[in-house]
Order: structure tokens, then sequence, then C-alpha cells
């Protein structure tokens, strides 16, 4: 079996206190909105999840929530056994050269040119020892497949297929141990898409980087992850159900019993329309100053 | 009879009492989140002061707004200057002539441009067209999670690009009052000894017996404080701006009406302050404020 092989698995195998990153009970909420319960999720090093679910179930927020960007309400965020929320300042400064984000959008920098928005990092955290910023930018560069043309130039002048590589490039260019990606292939074409899958199994098997790829694209999911995780929306929940409903290789998400799960993987509406329009319903039902004017105009009556 | 006029005294007293109680709440929600406001923007001011103090700001991040602030914001506040101080002798030469005191009208102009509109002038016009700008960038910024991007590459969002913004509007102000009240002083020169014939050394020499050393710190010192204040109110409303396109325009016109505002109440605050100064360092001048 081949080496890397072994030490991958060996890496997988290990306990879950061991995970590069894990979540326990992570809790988020706004105001009286919950948007996150109870979330408990371990990724071992070296592993790609895919999480899945409609919008509006807290995919996003979880992954913002492991950087840090989100504070979680209650419960744990750890990265490497460390938890996240305990850290100072500089601590997480520090610990951020670790990570990677690859945006919806790219958010790339709009002040600056594709040249500066790749070195960014580096100015923050640092040229590594024995390269040169310009080597970096380029050899990332070429590793997405942009031409070095592109560095003058500024972010509103490339196509947003170019601006999702730019991004990936930046968020390499430290070489992270943890890249997340949020909906990397939203909003591109279909070949676009399937590039973004080919350059996130490249990077991971260049770099072995743990990956966690948030989507809602199937075909991206299945083609990128080792793993699936699904989230439902909290407010839809049955009483005691857990917000992940599926957490399984690609291959077992086509053999899940769960209709709900088997719904957004075939991407079939089913009764949801129907529970959207009754949703409405209720809640003007619901509503006390209809409840009000219906009793007025009774009265009027 | 009397029943009815009972029942409906208490029903106008009910009403009385219900719209009392729903202005009174309305009032009191309006004043909550005013403090509450207040409260935040001050512990924003806070961290920005703490991160001013305790990491250097890069040259590259000063340089872009120190240019935009004081090099792009100076023909505007040297024309809105000009124009100012000839308004000033337009609307002042004909009330004093009828009194003979015309040559007097130096004095009244420089004392009014260098105490008071060089200073507000300059920070309105800066407000208007920095303020603005620095809300609907940082907004921008926000809703397309540049911000994010910024946190998630090890940069602290304040110190990266608040304190830049607040040293540049700070340090420059002061420049910029300097430049309209001198253009003012020019355009009022120019209107009162030249359009209007009033002698040009007796116009000078009261210009210089009556407006004091003291009177040009006044306008400088208070011009830091309106400097700080456009700076913070604008970064702090785009820090705070809502979704969308919409969102952005309503903090970047929220940045300047609340700026403006600021400022006026800041100009009552800071006139009383230096005023007790004025008059403690020489008690024998004039009459006191307060």
């Amino acid at each position: 079996m081949d080496d890397a092989l072994v030490s991958q698995l060996a890496l997988d195998q290990r306990p879950a206190s061991h995970s590069l990153v894990q979540t326990e009970n992570l809790c988020i909420q706004f105001g009286r909105q919950v948007v996150l319960k109870d979330v408990s999720i371990a990724i071992p090093r070296g592993q790609t999840v895919a999480i899945i679910g409609e919008s509006g179930c807290g995919k996003t927020m979880f992954l913002k929530s492991l950087m840090g960007l989100i504070p979680a309400t209650s419960g744990r965020v750890l990265f490497d056994g460390k938890d996240i929320h305990s850290l100072s300042e500089q601590e997480m400064t520090a610990l951020r050269s670790r990570f990677g984000f690859v945006f919806q959008n790219a958010a790339l920098f709009d002040s600056m040119n594709i040249q500066q928005n790749i070195a960014f990092p580096l100015e923050q955290h640092g040229v590594p020892k024995g390269r040169s910023s310009r080597d970096l930018i380029e050899q990332r560069l070429r590793e997405v497949g942009l031409p070095r043309n592109v560095l003058p130039k500024r972010p509103s002048q490339l196509s947003g297929g170019m601006r999702k590589r730019v991004g990936l490039a930046r968020a390499l260019i430290l070489e992270p141990e943890l890249l997340l990606y949020d909906e990397p292939t939203t909003g591109l074409d279909p070949i676009m898409s399937d590039v973004i899958n080919e350059l996130i199994l490249r990077t991971r098997r260049k770099y072995s980087v743990t990956s966690i790829v948030v989507t809602h694209d199937m075909h991206s999911a299945k083609k990128v992850a080792d793993r699936v995780i699904m989230l439902y929306p909290y407010s839809r929940l049955l009483p005691g159900e857990s917000q992940i409903l599926f957490d399984g290789t690609p291959e077992q998400l086509d053999h899940t019993k769960d209709t709900r799960v088997r719904q957004f993987v075939r991407g079939e509406a089913g009764e949801r329309l129907m529970e959207m329009l009754a949703s409405q319903t209720n809640h003007v039902e619901e509503t006390p100053h209809l409840h009000d004017t219906i009793a007025r105009r009774e009265a009027d009556r | 009879m009397g029943n009815q006029q009972t029942s409906i005294h208490e029903s106008l007293t009910g009403r009385l009492n219900a719209g009392f109680v729903r202005v009174a709440n309305a009032w009191g929600n309006v004043v909550i989140q005013g403090i509450n406001t207040l409260g935040d923007i001050s512990l924003f001011a806070w961290r920005m002061i703490v991160w001013m103090v305790t990491a250097r700001p890069r040259r590259e991040t000063l340089m872009p707004n120190f240019y935009a602030v004081g090099v792009l914001s100076l023909p505007v506040v040297a024309l809105t200057g000009t124009f100012i101080g000839m308004v000033l002798a337009i609307q002042s030469y004909h009330q004093f002539k009828t009194m003979g005191l015309e040559s007097k009208l130096g004095a009244v102009i420089t004392m009014s441009l260098v105490r008071e509109l060089g200073p507000v002038l300059a920070a309105t016009m800066l407000a208007g067209r920095v303020g603005s700008a620095m809300a609907a960038v940082i907004g921008t910024m926000r809703v397309t999670e540049q911000i994010d991007a910024l946190v998630s590459m090890g940069a602290n969002p304040i110190h990266y690009l608040v304190v830049p913004r607040f040293l540049a509007c700070v340090l420059l102000i002061p420049a910029l009052t300097i430049m309209a009240d001198f253009m003012g002083i020019v355009g009022g020169y120019f209107f009162s000894v030249v359009v209007f014939g009033i002698d040009h050394a007796q116009y000078l020499k009261n210009s210089r017996d009556f407006v004091g050393g003291f009177d040009f710190f006044t306008g400088i010192f208070k011009s830091f404080f309106f400097g700080a204040t456009i700076a913070i109110v604008s970064c702090y409303r785009g820090f705070h701006c809502q979704a969308g396109a919409e969102g952005v325009g309503r903090a970047a016109t929220a940045a300047f009406v609340q700026s403006f505002v600021m400022i006026l109440a800041l100009d009552i605050v800071l006139n009383m302050f230096l005023d007790g100064i004025y008059y403690a360092l020489w008690p024998t001048s004039g009459t006191k404020l307060l």
C-alpha cells in the first residue's frame, strides 16, 4: 500500500480528540432566532467534508464560527485541541495563518489589484523563509490556472470564475492546514464549477490539507468530499431531533432512508411548497393584530 | 344623562391615557436607542484608540487616506471658504455702513472666519465629501464580506480600516481649516476693499487689532475634535451597515447627518470651554459668556 495512503488512514483512525477541528455542542443564536443548536462535529486531519443543507440551515454560520468570525452563543470550537474562543486576539491572529477561507463571492479587496490581494496574507504573517513573495504569488496563480497578466488588474476586471480562483490562490498562499470553502461553485457555469471542483481535489492532493466545503451543489459535494454532513434548519426539526440529519460517505448518501435527505439530494420539492404556503397561512392566523382586525370586522357586521 | 357624561369622560380619559402611553413609549424607545448607539460609538472609539496606541499603522494604509482627506478636499474647502468670505462681506457691508462702521468690516469677517466659520465649514465639507465616502466604502466591504476576509487573514479591521482614516481626519483637518480661514479672508478682503472701496490700510489694521492669537487657536483646537468626530461616526456607520445597496446608502447618509449634528453640538460645548479658558487667562477682556 502507498505510504501516503497508510499515513492518511492512520490519521483518519485517530480519536476525535485528535481531530484538527471539532465543535462541541455549538450553539449560535441571534436574539430569539436559533441558527445552530448543539452541533457537535469532529473533522480529522486530511479529510474533505462537504456540509450540505437548504438555505438558512446555518451552513455558512457554522463555517464562520470555525474561524471565530461569528462568536458561539454557547459550546466550543476546538482547532488542534485549542478552544478558539479562549484565545487572545494575538493568539487568534497567529492561528488564522493556519486557516484559508474561500468566500462565496471571493471577497477580493476592491481597492487592491490582484497581486496585492494574493500577497495580503504574506503582508500580515510574513513571507516564509527562503521564498520570495513574487515567486509564491506566481506559483499559486499557476496552480489555479490563471495567467500572470491578471496580476496588475483590479477584481472588477475579472470574471466570476477568475475571481473565485484568485480567492483560492489567496487562501493557499500560506499553505494552510485547514481550507474552508463557502459555496465555491455558486453562480458559476457547469464547466467552471467543475474546474473549481478539480482545483479543490488537486489542492487536497498537493498540500494534504483538511477541507470543509459548504455547498448545496450535490455534484460538487459528491465529487470532492470523503464525508458529507447534512444540516437541517433548527426551526423545522422534530422535537429532540439533532440538526445533523446525515453524516456519512457520499455513497451512503444515495441509500439514506430519511426522506428529507433524499429529497435534498435529488433536488425534489416534494411537499415543501405546500408546507411553505401552509406556514404562511398559519402565520397569518397567528398574527395578533390580524386577529383584532378580523374581530373588529365581525363586530362591525 | 349623568351616567352618559361620566362614560364619555371616562372614554376620553382612557383614550388620552392610551395616547400618552403610546407617545411616551415611542419617545422612550428613541431615547434608549440613542443611549445604546452612543455607548456603542464610545466603545468603538475606545477600541480604535487602543489599536492606535498599541500597533503602528502601515504606511500603505495611511497614505491613500491622507491623500483623500487632505489633497482631494483642499480645492472644495478653499472654494467654499472664498465664497463664505465674500458673502460675509456683502451681508455685513450695508449694515455697518448705516452705522458708519464699514472700516471695521475686516475685524468682523476675520473674527467670524477664524473662530467659527472656517472650522465648521471645513468640517462640514469633510463630513460630506470624506465622511460619507468612508461609510460607503466600509459598508460595502461589510456587505461583500471583505471585512470578514480581512479578519480571516489575521488583520484587525479597526486597525486596518479605522485607525488610518481617524489619523488622516484628525491630523489634516487643521490644515483644511487654515485654508478655509485664509481663502475666506481673501474673499472678504476682495469684496470689501476692491468692490466696496473700503480703505485697504484701515481694513487690515482693524483685522489685526481685533483678532488675536487665541482666536486662531480656538478655530484650530476645535477642528481636531471635529475631525475625530467625522472619522469615528462615519467608520462606525460603515461597520454597522445593513445588507444591500439601500443599507450602504443609508449608512452614507447617516454618517453625514450624525457627524454634522455632532459637530454643531460639540461646537457649543467647545466654545463654552474655550470661552471659560479665555476669561480665566484674561479676566478683564469683554463680557463672559457663562
